[in-house]
């Protein structure tokens, strides 16, 4: 036996056609691995194009937009050649003259005014106007632009181009927080009255962090009895608690508008029964009050089911243990029992958080003006102003700080914890 | 970047460019798109053979600019308001139209100056007319009518909630109008920080009791289903529901804002000819008059207005729904499509925040 072993540590092992084994198991293996990964590929191709790509593309676009740069090859060099701070001289002015009689031949002055619009209001007619009549412009070309437009010699507009002039920049995220620049460059917050994302993300997270404890409050007692009822009775209630699953979300929302609005069946219930007058009708939707009422039941069963699965698996055994042994049903209930449905609970918790932080057409639908979140401006930004870099860096950021919810749930809670069923 | 975008979203496209003979058509949908279907398309199908897909959307500048911007036209002719049709021009989104494409009034009047001032634009030609207006429920406002805009914002003298449109460009405007300032001062007004200012005050006076809407069928079922007295909405849509469905629905004409609807060929468009063809057809003198027997937009050519008779139904004398009727056009408060191009993402960004706080 040792000297079998001893043998062996010195010449190599071998199969029967005489192949060293530990090239033929690595062969097998290669084979075994690339079937492996051709059974994942169509997978891991759909993930790639139709997910990785377009979102890498757009939170590109929250650091790139080229609207201005790609159309001011002039200007571009003269921003390269003459540092900030340098006088805007004649030969800017010329430069800026190439470029929108280029504009108006190719028709993009609408484009590029649109870009250096985002920064600062009310210039973007400034590039339309000027590329309608730059062919006929002639030097000096500081004079006639400034003939044609005062604004042409306003140093933030040309702090602005300069920053627009390259496609990199960090403008969209500066606006995303609430801050621009001004004039010298230096970063100082909007306006009051233009101020509206930190406060509609900080909205966000208080109306999510609210939605995923009522669902949690509302879903413990379901899923324990889920848990405890006898077979017949759990699956009919498990049926109520899926139903809501199998239905459209806008039906699920629009039912709340019929069921809840001033002439809906609630408040005419209400006033039926004398609860209320005919005139103190109770806003119960169009607010935020109708946002969290809506979102909480379309994502309640998010949290009854991984509650569920786990509270399943718990014996009952244990908790009678702790009664026999003197415990009051309370401690039994804290001390024994929720300690063992933690792992559903942050499973539940933390899946209604994420969907609560990205949710918009419930919000839209019922949440009036101040039931808005951050993700209907996101989506005010993708489909109505067409600011796609904005939206990038608003959906960005809104990704940051659900990442960073997670962070503090794997420090707290622990992921390995979570169970999902 | 963009090629990225555009292997990524092409393949959604692929069936639809790959049809021949069909024409999509964006517009905005709900009693406005029914007029179209039975004023243009039908009688263009029946003439061409050439099969029309109706697409709705809220507004059909939105998914237009977006199919451009990622590299991916699908849509051959769009619905637009002016603004945009003008923006999205200078964009170079849009083909440019001639002219001399556009058909002559049955008496020889070349199409040039049969138009309304302002409805042939550089890529657009304008089909209708058309008004912002406020709607009232006869039974909900007590016996006195509302008549002005400024009833519209007293909720002592008529309680109840007010639906608006929730974005800046007609808001402003209507609330300006409802705090003094004369139609033709409004922009200039708007343009300044003070202005601006000025108009959000005037909404904070009844902001609490205002329900938003987005797209133009929600103002006319918010008033039918009692959620709100007054609302401002579309002319044509409030006719619909009045006329054709029996609503006791009133109109407020003071105020009134005026915008054109125009027809735009996108860039890229897959059936370009046919767009073409149809543009010429539905805006030709007889087409437009047609329209009008199924909603109260005022044709954009003036040889029509002399056919426009009675409503479908054969008994209702359109005049008196008619934005441009004389007895409508009290104080009209026409859109400044430029303003709106450079004031659009300000403006927006200051109403969406007074909205939120």
């Amino acid at each position: 036996m040792t000297d079998a072993t001893a043998d062996l540590s010195h010449a190599p092992l071998t199969t029967a056609d005489g192949r060293p084994l530990k090239a033929a198991l690595a062969e097998s293996l290669a084979v075994r691995r690339r079937r492996a990964f051709l059974l994942v590929a169509p997978l891991f191709l759909f993930i790639l194009i139709s997910f990785i790509v377009p979102i890498g593309q757009m939170l590109l676009k929250s650091v790139y937009n080229d609207g201005f740069s790609a159309h001011v090859p002039a200007l571009s060099a003269w921003f390269d050649a003459n540092p900030p701070g340098s006088a805007i001289d004649e030969t800017a002015y010329a430069a800026l003259h190439a470029d929108l009689v280029e504009m108006k031949r190719n028709k993009t002055a609408g484009v590029a005014g649109t870009r250096v619009n985002y920064d600062v209001a009310g210039t973007r007619s400034l590039f339309t106007a000027a590329a309608r009549g730059a062919e006929k412009m002639e030097p000096p070309y500081k004079e006639a632009f400034l003939k044609l437009d005062k604004k042409w010699g306003d140093p933030n507009v040309w702090r602005a181009m300069r920053s627009a002039a390259s496609p990199f920049t960090m403008d969209f995220y500066l606006a995303a927080n609430d801050l621009k620049r001004d004039a010298e460059g230096a970063i100082v917050p909007v306006p009051e009255g233009q101020a509206v994302y930190k406060k509609l993300m900080l909205r966000t997270l208080t109306l999510s962090l609210e939605i995923t404890a009522i669902c949690l409050l509302i879903g413990f007692p379901i899923a324990h009895l889920l848990a405890t009822l006898p077979m017949r009775k759990a699956m009919l209630l498990m049926i109520f608690v899926l139903l809501p699953f199998w239905t459209s979300l806008l039906v699920r929302t629009t039912a709340w508008m019929v069921l809840l609005q001033q002439q809906g069946v609630l408040n005419d219930l209400l006033v039926w029964i004398g609860v209320i007058d005919d005139k103190g009708r109770i806003q119960m939707i169009y607010n935020q009050m109708g946002t969290i009422i809506a979102m909480t039941h379309i994502l309640l069963p998010f949290t009854i089911l991984p509650l569920y699965s786990v509270m399943k698996t718990i014996p009952p055994s244990y908790v009678r243990a702790a009664r026999s042994l003197g415990a009051t049903s309370w401690t039994a209930f804290r001390r024994v029992y929720l300690p063992q449905t933690l792992p559903g609970v942050g499973a539940g918790g933390l899946l209604v958080f994420i969907l609560a932080m990205g949710y918009y057409i419930t919000p839209a639908l019922v949440g009036g003006a101040d039931g808005q979140m951050i993700s209907n401006l996101i989506a005010f930004h993708m489909q109505k102003s067409l600011n796609w870099s904005l939206a990038a860096a608003l959906a960005a950021q809104l990704l940051i700080v659900v990442l960073i919810f997670f962070w503090i749930y794997d420090r707290i809670v622990g992921i390995d914890k979570m169970k999902l069923g | 970047m963009k090629k990225l975008l555009i292997v990524t979203t092409a393949l959604a496209g692929v069936s639809a460019a790959a049809q021949a003979a069909e024409l999509n058509v964006v517009s905005w949908g709900g009693s406005y798109t029914v007029s179209q279907v039975e004023a243009y398309h039908k009688p263009f199908t029946a003439m061409t053979g050439v099969k029309i897909n109706s697409i709705d959307a809220d507004n059909p500048a939105t998914p237009l600019k977006a199919q451009a911007e990622a590299g991916n036209v699908t849509i051959d002719l769009a619905d637009v308001e002016l603004s945009d049709a003008i923006k999205m021009c200078d964009e170079g989104l849009l083909e440019p139209i001639d002219p001399a494409m556009l058909p002559a009034a049955p008496d020889g009047t070349p199409a040039t100056e049969d138009f309304v001032p302002g409805a042939i634009q550089d890529c657009a030609v304008a089909s209708i007319v058309w008004a912002t207006v406020i709607a009232y429920d006869k039974t909900k406002v007590g016996d006195v009518m509302p008549t002005t805009v400024a009833d519209f914002f007293d909720t002592a003298k008529y309680p109840g909630k007010r639906g608006m449109l929730k974005a800046a460009k007609r808001t402003m405007e209507l609330a300006l109008y409802a705090d003094g300032v004369a139609p033709d001062q409004i922009y200039e007004v708007l343009g300044t920080d003070e202005g601006v200012k000025r108009a959000l005050a005037k909404l904070d006076t009844i902001k609490k009791d205002i329900v938003w809407w987005e797209a133009g069928a929600q103002p006319p079922q918010l008033l039918a289903d009692g959620e709100v007295v007054m609302t401002n909405g579309y002319n044509g849509r409030f006719f619909a529901a009045e006329v054709a469905e029996g609503k006791p629905f009133g109109t407020v004409w003071d105020g009134s804002y005026m915008d054109y609807d125009l027809w735009v060929i996108p860039k890229g468009a897959p059936n370009m000819e046919d767009a073409k063809k149809f543009l010429a057809f539905s805006t030709d003198t007889q087409r437009l008059a047609d329209q009008a027997k199924w909603i109260s937009y005022g044709p954009a050519r003036k040889s029509s207005n002399a056919l426009v008779g009675l409503y479908q139904d054969g008994k209702t004398e359109m005049a008196p729904y008619m934005p441009t009727s004389p007895e409508n056009m009290k104080a009209p408060i026409w859109t400044d499509p430029t303003f709106w191009a450079d004031h659009d993402t300000e403006l927006n960004e200051k109403f969406n925040a007074w909205l939120a706080g």
